[in-house]
C-alpha cells in the first residue's frame, strides 16, 4: 500500500497531466449531436452576455447594410398583403378580412420568432450561431432557424434562459432533408464536407432527377423542423457518383454565413404531436 | 503592478483578442491564428507545475466555451503547460538561471534564439495536438499536417509581433540562490 502512495508521489505531476487530458478528451467524446456537456448552459449565459456587448459595437458599424435589407423585406411583405390584389371585376375588391375564419377554422402551424444573431463562426469544423433569445422568450430546442429571406441557417441545439445555440449548416453533424424546387422527385440530404464555408453538398439524389447548374434547392417539409419551401441554396456543380446511382451536387448556400444579422426561429405547433405518434409507433415495433 | 493583477489582465485580454479579433479573420478557409496560449508561455517561472497545468486548463476551457467546441483547446493547452518546464530546463544555459528573471522572455532565456525555439516548439506542439484531435473526430487526416505547419508559421509570426509590441521589462534579480 505504501508503495502505491510512493509511486503516486513520484509521478504526481505526470499523473495530474494525464488526469487533465482525460477530462478534456472526455469532454470531447461526450459531445454528440445534441451536445449535453456539463456546465455548458451556464457557460452559455456568460459567453452570451459578453458576445452581446461586442455585438452592440459590431451592430453600429453595420447599420447601413441592415437598413437596406430591412427595406427589401418590408417591400416583400407589403406586396403580399391581400389589399394589393384586385380582380378584373370592378364591382368587387379583395380585402383582408379582420376575422380569418372559415367553416373549418384556422389553426396556426408555424410561428416565426425573430431573434438577433450575437455570435457566428465559419472557420471551424463545427460552426455555431448564437441567438439573443432563449427559453424566457419561448424558444425551444430542435426548432429550425432561417434568415429574413427564408434561407436555412440551422437547427437550435441548446437553449438557456436568454440565449440559444444553433448548429449551423456548416457543421459536420448537420443533415437537412431537401428537394429540388422544379423537380420534386429529386430528394436528398444536405451535409457539409468541412472544406469551404458557403458551399454545401446535396447527396443521395437519384440520377433520374433533372438537376442542372442554377437550380434552386428547398426544404422538403418531411421533417417537422422546417416548413416546405425554405431556401437552402442554388446548384453550383452536378457530378454523377460512379459507385451509386446518385448525383453528388455542390450547392452554393442561399444564406450568407459570413454575415448573419437577424434570424427567425420557426416553431412548429404540431411537432409535439408528431413526435409522440412516432414514439408510439417505435415502441409498438420494438415490442 | 503586482504579478497577480498583471496575469489576470493578460488572461482576459488574450482570450478577448483571440476570440473577437483573430477568430473573425478569415485568412484561408480553415487556418486560424492562435495567440491566446501566449499566456502559458509567459507564466512566471516559479509557479508550481500543478498550478501551471490548472491555469492552462482554465484558459483552454474558457476559449472552448466561447467557441462551443468541446475539449480541444483544454487538451492542447494542458499539453503545452506540461512540456513547458522540460523545455525551459533544456534551453536555459545555466543551472539556476531561471531564478534570475521572473518569466520567460528573450532576455531571460539568454538570447533571442533559445526563446524562439521555446516559443516555436510549444506552438508546434499546441497546434499539432489541437488539429490532431480535430482530425480524429472528423476524419480529414491529410489536411491536418499541412494545416498544422501553416498555422504554426502564422501563429509564430503573430507571437513575434506581440513580442515586439509589448516588450516586458525584466529586472535582473540578485540574491536569488
Amino acid at each position: 500500500m505504501r508503495n502505491v502512495f510512493l509511486f503516486i508521489r513520484r509521478y504526481a505531476n505526470f499523473l495530474f497531466f494525464l488526469l487533465l487530458q482525460v477530462v478534456s478528451i472526455w469532454l470531447i467524446v461526450q459531445y454528440n449531436k445534441y451536445h449535453n456537456a456539463v456546465g455548458s448552459a451556464y457557460m452559455n449565459e456568460i459567453t452570451g452576455s459578453v458576445n452581446k456587448q461586442y455585438n452592440k459595437i459590431d451592430n453600429f458599424l453595420q447599420l447601413k447594410q441592415k437598413n437596406e435589407l430591412l427595406q427589401k423585406e418590408n417591400e416583400k411583405l407589403r406586396n403580399s398583403t391581400a389589399e394589393n390584389f384586385t380582380s378584373p371585376d370592378t364591382s368587387s375588391k379583395m380585402i383582408a378580412d379582420s376575422i380569418p375564419y372559415d367553416t373549418l377554422g384556422h389553426y396556426r402551424k408555424w410561428l416565426y420568432q425573430r431573434a438577433k444573431v450575437v455570435s457566428n463562426s465559419v472557420t471551424t469544423q463545427n460552426n455555431y450561431v448564437v441567438l439573443n433569445r432563449g427559453t424566457a422568450q419561448q424558444l425551444d430546442k430542435d426548432e429550425g432557424v432561417v434568415d429574413p429571406n427564408n434561407s436555412v441557417i440551422g437547427i437550435v441545439t441548446e437553449v438557456s434562459a436568454n440565449y440559444a445555440v444553433v448548429m449551423s449548416l456548416l457543421h459536420k453533424d448537420s443533415r437537412i432533408s431537401a428537394i429540388l424546387k422544379y423537380d420534386p422527385t429529386g430528394g436528398g440530404s444536405i451535409v457539409w464536407d468541412g472544406k469551404e464555408p458557403n458551399y454545401l453538398s446535396f447527396i443521395n439524389v437519384r440520377q433520374s432527377a433533372k438537376a442542372k447548374k442554377g437550380d434552386t434547392v428547398i426544404t422538403s417539409g418531411i421533417t417537422p423542423t422546417f416548413p416546405h419551401g425554405m431556401f437552402i441554396g442554388t446548384i453550383d456543380q452536378v457530378t454523377p457518383d460512379k459507385s451509386t446511382n446518385n448525383y453528388i451536387i455542390k450547392l452554393k448556400s442561399a444564406a450568407n454565413f459570413y454575415n448573419l444579422q437577424y434570424a427567425y426561429v420557426i416553431k412548429n405547433y404540431q411537432k409535439e404531436e408528431i413526435d409522440k405518434l412516432l414514439e408510439k409507433v417505435k415502441t409498438k415495433i420494438n415490442n | 503592478m503586482s504579478t497577480l493583477v498583471k496575469n489576470i489582465m493578460r488572461f482576459v485580454l488574450l482570450i478577448l483578442v483571440q476570440f473577437y479579433v483573430l477568430d473573425k479573420i478569415h485568412l484561408h478557409q480553415m487556418v486560424t491564428p492562435y495567440i491566446y496560449f501566449l499566456f502559458i508561455l509567459w507564466m512566471p517561472f516559479k509557479l508550481g507545475r500543478t498550478l501551471q497545468m490548472l491555469l492552462a486548463f482554465l484558459l483552454g476551457y474558457t476559449l472552448d466555451s466561447f467557441r462551443h467546441s468541446p475539449g480541444f483547446h483544454s487538451a492542447a493547452c494542458v499539453l503545452v503547460a506540461y512540456m513547458r518546464p522540460f523545455l525551459i530546463n533544456i534551453l536555459i544555459p545555466q543551472e539556476g538561471a531561471d531564478a534570475n528573471y521572473e518569466e520567460p522572455s528573450a532576455k531571460s532565456m539568454g538570447g533571442f534564439f533559445p526563446y524562439m525555439i521555446y516559443a516555436g516548439l510549444l506552438s508546434l506542439l499546441h497546434h499539432s495536438w489541437l488539429f490532431f484531435l480535430e482530425a480524429l473526430e472528423f476524419g480529414n487526416f491529410w489536411y491536418f499536417i499541412i494545416k498544422t505547419l501553416l498555422s504554426t508559421i502564422i501563429s509564430l509570426l503573430l507571437i513575434f509581433v506581440a513580442e515586439l509590441l509589448f516588450s516586458r521589462k525584466q529586472k535582473f534579480r540578485t540574491n536569488t540562490v
